[in-house]
This record gives structure tokens, C-alpha cells and sequence, in this order.
């Protein structure tokens, strides 16, 4: 905090000459205090949001590798539930989001929570393929963002709306979204990957169908997204091309081979493949 | 709802967005092209000439704010009030330009600090976010840094235009518009950044003092000034 490093040898003697000059109650003084408490609230703010953030990208990680799970256990729904059970603490989370800004413009604070927002879209888009085999949309995700509160704050119940309650809604914005879709397609390919090596056929096939749309819907949008979109689309092009080479060698090779060898071929290829990523 | 269709749906979206980003951009255009214009007025003072014509200079400038003023009640009408900080960006250059001359402005008529309120009255907006287009504090207190490096140019040139009290002055002023910032807990951010600039310019202006105290020019000035 030392301002003055060029000042040399009197910098003590002169701060204690300007503070001698400085009046504690001067109007420069007095708008500076007040400026001192609003950049504090303000910032006070931006960091609660930060750290729920974090919270909700920490629990929406786990639910997608917990969602992972779910090729190699006979009972699928039982993990599903698993997750909805999870996804419903993060949403209580955002919850708390939607509390810090009630009243305040959301894009004033929109960096300190983008990061938590795509990765719970990306779980839970994630959570609704493995049950759907459909693209979530906006729409759906942003219904389930609807909290009840009462006056004091604690979280209700939906059904109990009595009077003093209010309704508290948290809106993904569209970006956040398109960003959290592109992650998904990297979750999707690890998810093709591992079916394979479980030995499930059908699987592949449909990703690499899903993949391909959304894929399609990326390159529609192009470059009108934000800067980060088109850095993802390198990316989402990546992953497709894996899912897609893989369903050849499953078309190509699932003819000859009996199936229980192919997972060892298949594996076999991937790591064959990786070296090429940085060139592709 | 199909993928296609959810694509297309939020390209509809980001058209729209990039649509109202384009109208912004071009009021701010104008507004940068006005802010050119009202420091090319003040920047005379530098001039020997120009000390005499203070006023008369700060006038022609409080005219053009009025411009500013259109330009800025045009620019709140491109987009929805309480999306502010969602365009943010694309203004906040300017506004901070336009705040430091505002507050130069002031500084030269009164020699005092404008007010945040002030400020915003000569922009034509408001103080408060819930009011509609406000003047954020960051982009306040930028701008009122930025004059501070002003002011210490000011000081330089007032002493060759043969002005010995002004500098004393604006030492004085500095030294509390420094004190004020001292209060503030500032991130490390852009702000932060422009803030650590201002012990330089303090400097600068403790030097000019220092000069003029050295040589007897500052007494020769105040008894000049009392006769």
C-alpha cells in the first residue's frame, strides 16, 4: 500500500503534511466515505455470489460423473433419481442466487455466477438425455428455477402459497444455456466412449445422431453467438468426430468381430486416436 | 420442442441482441464525437491565452453538454432500462470520458469537486440504478481520475503561462481527492489499476510546488495577489 515508491526519502514528511492539510470533515472526505460503503456492499455481494457459484458448480460436477454411472449398472432409473435428488439441493442453491438479486440487474452480477449456471445446465440437460434421448430446453430449465419465499426468507414449500409469500424466479439467459449445451456434448462423447466399452450398440448411434443436431444448430448460429460459443464449437467438433469414428469402426468391424471382443478393439482405436487431437 | 427448433429460437434471440447492440454503437459514436469536440474545448486552457478565458471556455463547454444530453436521452431508448449493465460495456468508455470533463468543467468554475449528483445532472441522467440510466460510481470515480492527471498537466502549463498561486491550489486539491480514494477498498480491478496512477500525478504536482517554493515565486504570488 506504499503509494508513493518513486517518492524517496520525505515521502513520510510529506504524507504527514498532507494529511495535516486534509480536514476529516471535508465534502471530498465525507462523498468518499459514502462512495467507501456503496464499493463495499457492492463487492460483499459479488463475492456471496461467487461462492454459491462455486457451490453449484461443485455439486453439478458430481451429479455428472454420478450420472456416468449409469452404463455400467443394470438399473439405470435408480441413478437417475440419485440425481434429481442432487440436482434438487443445487437448485436450492440458485435459490440463494435469486435471493442476492431480488431487485438488482442481474447482468451487473452475471460474471460472478455464469460459471456455477453452465455447469448445472449441462447436468442437468445431461440428466434429461439419459432419461429422454431429447435436447432440454430453456424453457424447461427455467421453469424448474422457480422458488417460493415468505416475507422471512425461509424456503417453503411450492404448494403453500400464503399471503406475504412472493415468487422468486432465477432466468438462465440464453448464452449461459448455449454455452452449458456445448459442454454437454463433451460429457455425451465420454458417455458414447464408455457405452461402447460396456458393450451397448444402440447407444452410439443415437448420440452421434444428437451430436450431429446439435452440431447443426451450432454451426446455424455461428458467429452471431458470444466469443465464447465459436471457442466451443472447435471443441463440440472434436467430440463428434470421436462419436462419429467410433460408429464407424462399430459398423465396420461389428460385422466381423463376435461381440464380446469389440470392446477391446474399440478401446484399442481410441487411444490410437488421442495423439491426433491437437493436429485435428 | 426439437433441437433444431430450440437452435433457432435462441438464434432469434441473439439476432435481436445483436440488433440492439448496433443501435447502441452508433449513439455512442455520436457521444464519442461530442466528447472529442468538448475537450478540444477545454484542452485551450493550456494555452497561455486561454487562462483568461476560463469562463468563457467552460460556457462554450456546458453548451455542448447539452448535446450530450440528447445523444444520451436517445441512447436510453435502444434498450430495456433494467438491462443496463447487460450493454454496459459498449458506453462505458464514454461516460467516464464525459464524467472527467464534467468534473473538469466544474473544477475550472469553482474549483471544487463535482458531485456524483452533479455529475449526472450535467449528463442529463440519474445517480440511483432505480431511477433508469444512471451513472455508475465506477465510471464516476474513473472519470474524476482521470482529472486529476489533467489537473496536474494544468498545474505545469499554469506556471509557464506565469500563474504561480494555481498550482498550490491544485496541490491542495489533490492531495484530498488522494486521501478520498485512500478510503476506498478497491479490487483489483480497472479502477484499481487507474488509481494507482494518481499517486504519479501527485507527484508531478508536489514537484511544481516544490519549484515554485524553492525560488520565492509562491510568496511573490500571494502578496501579488493581496495587493
Amino acid at each position: 500500500m506504499n503509494k508513493r515508491e518513486g517518492g524517496g526519502c520525505c515521502s513520510k514528511q510529506a504524507d504527514s503534511i498532507r494529511d495535516a492539510n486534509v480536514n476529516p470533515s471535508s465534502p471530498i472526505i465525507a462523498a468518499f466515505k459514502v462512495f467507501q460503503q456503496e464499493l463495499d456492499t457492492k463487492h460483499d455481494k459479488h463475492e456471496r455470489l461467487v461462492k454459491i457459484s462455486r457451490d453449484v458448480t461443485i455439486e453439478s460436477k458430481r451429479t455428472i460423473f454420478l450420472l456416468h454411472r449409469v452404463t455400467s449398472v443394470p438399473d439405470a432409473e435408480e441413478i437417475l433419481n440419485e440425481a434429481d435428488v442432487k440436482l434438487d439441493a443445487v437448485r436450492q442453491k440458485i435459490g440463494l442466487i435469486a435471493d442476492e438479486l431480488r431487485g438488482e440487474d442481474i447482468y451487473q452480477f452475471h460474471k460472478a455466477f455464469t460459471p456455477g449456471i453452465q455447469e448445472y445446465v449441462e447436468a442437468v440437460s445431461f440428466q434429461h438425455f439419459i432419461r429422454h434421448r431429447s435436447l432440454i430446453s430453456l424453457e424447461e430449465i427455467n421453469a424448474r428455477l422457480v422458488f417460493m419465499r415468505t416475507e422471512k426468507a425461509d424456503p417453503e414449500a411450492p404448494a403453500d402459497a400464503t399471503p406475504g409469500a412472493y415468487v422468486l424466479t432465477f432466468h438462465v439467459t440464453p448464452s449461459d444455456y448455449l454455452l452449458g449445451v456445448a459442454d454437454l456434448t463433451g460429457e455425451l462423447m465420454r458417455l458414447c466412449i464408455s457405452s461402447v466399452g460396456n458393450g451397448d450398440i444402440d447407444t452410439p448411434f443415437q448420440l452421434s445422431q444428437f451430436l450431429r443436431q446439435i452440431h447443426d444448430g451450432f454451426s446455424f448460429i455461428g458467429n452471431t453467438g458470444p466469443y465464447e460459443v465459436s471457442k466451443k464449437l472447435h471443441t463440440l467438433r472434436q467430440s463428434l468426430g470421436k462419436v462419429e469414428d467410433a460408429c464407424y469402426t462399430l459398423r465396420v468391424r461389428g460385422s466381423e468381430i463376435p461381440k464380446h471382443m469389440l470392446a477391446d478393439v474399440f478401446s484399442s482405436r481410441t487411444t490410437m486416436m488421442d495423439p491426433e487431437e491437437g493436429v485435428v | 420442442m426439437s433441437v433444431t427448433e430450440m437452435f433457432s429460437y435462441i438464434q432469434g434471440f441473439l439476432s435481436a441482441d445483436q440488433d440492439v447492440r448496433e443501435d447502441i454503437r452508433k449513439v455512442v459514436q455520436n457521444l464519442e464525437q461530442t466528447a472529442r469536440e468538448i475537450l478540444t474545448v477545454l484542452q485551450s486552457v493550456h494555452q497561455p491565452t486561454g487562462f483568461k478565458e476560463i469562463p468563457s471556455k467552460c460556457a462554450k463547454a456546458r453548451e455542448l453538454f447539452c448535446t450530450v444530453k440528447t445523444h444520451l436521452s436517445e441512447l436510453k431508448r435502444k434498450f430495456p432500462m433494467e438491462q443496463y449493465y447487460r450493454f454496459h460495456e459498449h458506453w462505458r468508455f464514454v461516460l467516464q470520458r464525459l464524467t472527467f470533463l464534467a468534473a473538469f468543467v466544474v473544477y475550472l468554475e469553482s474549483e471544487a469537486l463535482v458531485t456524483r449528483e452533479e455529475a449526472a445532472q450535467i449528463l442529463g441522467i440519474e445517480v440511483v440504478r432505480e431511477k433508469g440510466f444512471h451513472l455508475d460510481i465506477e465510471d464516476y470515480l474513473a472519470g474524476v481520475l482521470i482529472m486529476a492527471s489533467e489537473l496536474s498537466r494544468l498545474a505545469v502549463n499554469s506556471v509557464t503561462a506565469g500563474d504561480y498561486t494555481r498550482p498550490i491550489r491544485i496541490s491542495n486539491f489533490i492531495n484530498e481527492l488522494d486521501s478520498g480514494f485512500r478510503l476506498l477498498n478497491l479490487k483489483n480491478d480497472p479502477l484499481r489499476k487507474r488509481y494507482d496512477g494518481l499517486k504519479y500525478d501527485v507527484k508531478k504536482i508536489e514537484e511544481v510546488v516544490y519549484d515554485l517554493s524553492i525560488r520565492g515565486l509562491s510568496k511573490e504570488a500571494e502578496t501579488e495577489a493581496n495587493m
